[in-house]
């Protein structure tokens, strides 16, 4: 009974205790600096390495791109314009800055007279500067080089047919806008009568051989190139092949007078059902996309040009990003999780277990990724998305590297005083393995897992560069698919940009990857630094 | 001994593993439907027969609309009747519905593919491994001088940069501007001829800049590793000079590491890399297994993916013995 009056400390008077040392001090000094944790330590250590903090803020500049940019650009990898094919990137300042590269202009090289008159013609009637100020040089040959406005140079292309309505509505824009988007027609028996020429649209001047495949301006006595619209006097009734037109005029409101009598021209040339139009392309695709599509295009502006199909680059390279992002970040975390798993048990438990799971592995991990890709296409591929088949493709063979990384680190671990002491209060497996050794082991597996990021979306560049896996396919698109286009326009002069402008992506994110990856294993892991360059 | 017991569990193992995957993808592929469709100007009972002949299909019968019906060989029998004709007669089976090669024999379609992506590679490895090797060595010894730096930036870029881009900008710049070389691999079959091999070269330049990048990586780490430790400081003291030091002690032992992943390196040439092939036009095995698969020709992928396994299981096993071998102190599945 007393025993247990005693043990029973509540029970002892307060007046009975004393304290032990009267100074109420302690000799051990206070540490004045803050204590640290293992992250904030690497994190301090992080932030010394300047190349890492770089790559760091390279990879948010470019996830933000590729979560921003979409949004900002009205293009989308699914739009397509044919006409628009290879048009040269365009930055509305660039001219201001001088920028030649921006400034939405080629440089045509080594090209011939009637070309360069082709060119300039179609300048003069649409008084734009599809010969960059007019400047132009010649070399002994006569060839000709000057700078070609891939914009405006799609001039009017081919006649085109509209219907009596869209005419109406076409007219009803230019009244509202003051944008001139139809030009007047030649007469039918005035047109070029080569099969090659007989629709070009961008051909309204007198030719000295309507017949002749190359077409030669006839130019007057003044070297002037000689307009061959068809036109009407004042004050006749119309023939019925004329279209009506009540809309801003090229020629004025008044006319053009010629010996003394008012002549109009004629702006839409009846086909029947429809009208034959000569229309702007440059002003057309912005009437036609403002007013029929609404779609919020404005007017062809392509900030990184276009590629042969006259997709728009930019357009195709943020959504392109933004996926290879997201499936990237989405299939490294599930390695990681199923690696985790595996690669603990494996490690943890040892001795035959580990022997049947490492061979395993071993047999799976030999199967190269592109056999598991084919295999994996031949049995989905009708109706299973490419990019799931990607996705099962990269993590049949993914996780096994992450299982291996996480094993070493727990054999590393698990043999250690800690790990004993623990099991011997009593913990449990599950405790020991997931409390105790895998926050140990999180520094190398957040490292692999940041290095595993861009070789995924290298891979997956390289496969959809061999076609093997095509990930183009409505509004989504992938930064490999570009650079095959791109592969394909190096050898057409003046389209490099269409590689550039993905490669530039890559290479910004592989290397800072690499230096981001790079420091954070110092940071993690002091002792490994420079071991590996 | 142990040595030799080593060598040949690892060979078995090699052996095991390959059966399992060259197995699965026997049996995955002759899961799909078999393709039997009639191309123009071919004789459907003459397909049909074909496809009875080599195992795949039973009792072809045609019917009275002409459709032709027939009844599937198990899996397994065809296996068993795939591995006789491979290990009998050498016969992988003829192309099918490749059409560039219909009714040749595969393993000759095979064989002609490889001078070209073979060649590439030895060429791309007697450039980039010594290169790479040098540049480590003046990297590894001016370590932390202006040298060292020099190189650093110059292997983190190559490794960093992407292989494609790498490629791209050697085909736009050597290819296109400066009319060096030919965009495209000549096609002729004479690969020893200067023409043949000057339209190899830029494949062989995108090539190496990988492996010059790796090799001076691992060769600057290892040597820089082994000068700093002891037994350099004893081989100086016992009186040698610094240069002897450098070549008698520390690059043997520098090299035991790189050395086995030369030997990887050159049993790797056969499979090659399948973006410069594709880029340069090269038309080696790398093409011919892409194009392969768009025809899902069958034959072909079994034939090719043994082949790729076989090489990647290979260059594994190879590295892991020449460490034994070269380096007495590493004794392989010694107790």
């Amino acid at each position: 009974m007393d025993m247990k009056k005693i043990n029973n400390i509540n029970d002892i008077p307060a007046e009975k205790f004393r304290l032990a040392n009267r100074e109420d001090t302690s000799h051990d000094k206070k540490l004045e600096t803050k204590p640290l944790t293992y992250f904030q330590d690497a994190f301090r250590r992080f932030c010394k390495n300047k190349g890492a903090v770089v790559g760091a803020v390279v990879i948010s500049i470019l996830v933000l791109f590729a979560l921003i940019a979409p949004l900002f650009t009205p293009f989308t990898p699914g739009y397509h314009d044919k006409k628009y094919m290879y048009a040269t990137p365009k930055l509305p300042i660039a001219e201001e800055l001088g920028l030649d590269f921006w400034d939405g202009y080629k440089k045509k090289t080594e090209v011939n007279y009637m070309t360069y008159l082709k060119d300039y013609a179609l300048g003069l009637e649409l008084g734009r500067d599809v010969i960059k100020d007019g400047e132009y040089t010649v070399d002994d040959n006569g060839m000709y080089t000057y700078r070609y406005d891939t914009y405006h140079g799609v001039g009017f292309g081919k006649y085109k047919k509209v219907s009596f309505q869209e005419y109406e509505d076409i007219q009803r824009y230019q009244r509202e806008t003051g944008r001139q988007v139809l030009y007047p027609v030649v007469a039918l028996n005035d047109r070029p009568t080569h099969l090659k020429n007989a629709e070009d649209a961008n051909i309204y001047y007198v030719t000295e051989n309507p017949a002749a495949a190359t077409i030669r301006p006839k130019l007057d006595a003044d070297g002037n190139i000689q307009v061959n619209y068809w036109k009407y006097k004042e004050g006749t009734t119309l023939s019925a092949l004329i279209v009506p037109y009540d809309s801003q005029r090229i020629e004025g409101e008044d006319g053009v007078q010629i010996n003394g009598e008012t002549y109009y021209y004629v702006y839409g040339r009846n086909l029947g059902g429809s009208v034959e139009v000569r229309a702007d392309y440059y002003e057309y695709y912005t009437y036609y996309h403002t007013q029929v599509e609404k779609d919020g295009i404005e007017e062809p502006l392509f900030l990184f040009g276009t590629t042969e199909e006259g997709k728009d680059i930019f357009a195709c390279l943020s959504y392109g990003a933004r996926f290879s992002f997201i499936f990237a970040i989405l299939v490294a975390v599930v390695n990681l999780v199923v690696g985790v798993i595996w690669g603990s048990i494996s490690g943890y438990y040892g001795g035959k277990l580990d022997l049947a799971m490492e061979r395993f592995c071993e047999v799976l991990g030999a199967v190269p990724t592109m056999i598991v890709i084919t295999l994996l296409k031949y049995h989905l591929g009708g109706t299973t998305p490419q990019a799931l088949i990607l996705f099962i493709a990269f993590f049949a063979t993914g996780w096994i590297g992450m299982a291996g990384r996480t094993r070493m680190q727990f054999y590393r671990f698990k043999n250690q005083e800690y790990v004993l002491t623990a099991r011997t209060l009593g913990a449990k497996d599950r405790r020991i393995m997931f409390k105790h050794i895998f926050p140990n082991a999180i520094g190398t597996l957040v490292t692999s897992c940041a290095l595993i990021i861009p070789s995924m979306i290298y891979s997956e560049t390289s496969l959809s560069y061999l076609g093997i896996i095509n990930l183009e396919a409505g509004e989504r698109t992938s930064v490999g698919t570009l650079i095959a286009a791109g592969q394909k326009a190096i050898i057409i002069p003046g389209a490099a940009y269409v590689a550039i402008f993905p490669c530039v992506f890559l290479i910004m994110l592989m290397l800072s990857f690499n230096l981001f990856g790079n420091g954070l294993r110092d940071a993690f892991n002091p002792s490994l630094r420079g071991t590996e360059g | 001994m142990y040595m030799f017991k080593y060598v040949m569990k690892r060979l078995g193992l090699m052996l095991f593993t390959f059966a399992i995957i060259f197995t699965m993808c026997f049996v995955l592929i002759k899961l799909l439907p078999i393709p039997t469709n009639i191309m123009p100007g071919q004789d459907p009972e003459i397909v049909y027969k074909t496809l009875e002949g080599r195992g795949w299909i039973m009792n072809p019968v045609e019917g009275e609309n002409g459709v032709w019906t027939y009844d599937r060989v198990p899996v397994f029998k065809q296996y068993a009747t795939y591995l006789i004709r491979v290990f009998r007669d050498g016969d992988f089976g003829i192309a099918t519905t490749f059409r560039e090669y219909a009714n040749k024999n595969i393993w000759d379609v095979f064989v002609s593919h490889l001078p070209p992506t073979i060649l590439i590679n030895i060429y791309s490895s007697l450039i980039g491994v010594p290169i790479g090797i040098g540049l480590g060595i003046i990297a590894a010894l001016k370590k932390n001088k202006w040298q060292d730096q020099v190189i650093n930036i110059f292997i983190i870029l190559l490794i960093s940069l992407p292989s494609i881009v790498l490629a791209l900008a050697i085909q736009y710049f050597l290819c296109f501007k400066l009319r060096l070389f030919p965009i495209e691999m000549s096609t002729s079959n004479d690969y020893f001829s200067w023409p043949v091999f000057h339209s190899m070269l830029p494949a062989v330049f995108a090539l190496c800049l990988g492996s010059i990048a790796g090799y001076a990586r691992y060769t600057r780490a290892e040597l820089s590793e082994v000068l700093t430790s002891e037994f350099m400081l004893l081989a100086r003291t016992k009186g040698l000079t610094k240069k002897q030091a450098i070549m008698r002690h520390a690059m043997r032992n520098s090299m035991v590491v790189i050395f086995p992943s030369i030997l990887g390196e050159f049993i790797a040439v056969l499979s090659g890399s399948l973006v410069i092939e594709k880029l340069f036009s090269i038309n080696g095995v790398g093409g011919l297994y892409l194009k392969s698969i768009n025809y899902q020709d069958y034959d072909f992928f079994m034939l090719l993916s043994g082949f790729y396994t076989l090489v990647s299981l290979t260059a594994g096993i190879v590295i892991d013995i020449s460490y034994g071998i070269i380096d007495p102190r590493i004794r392989m599945g010694a107790k």
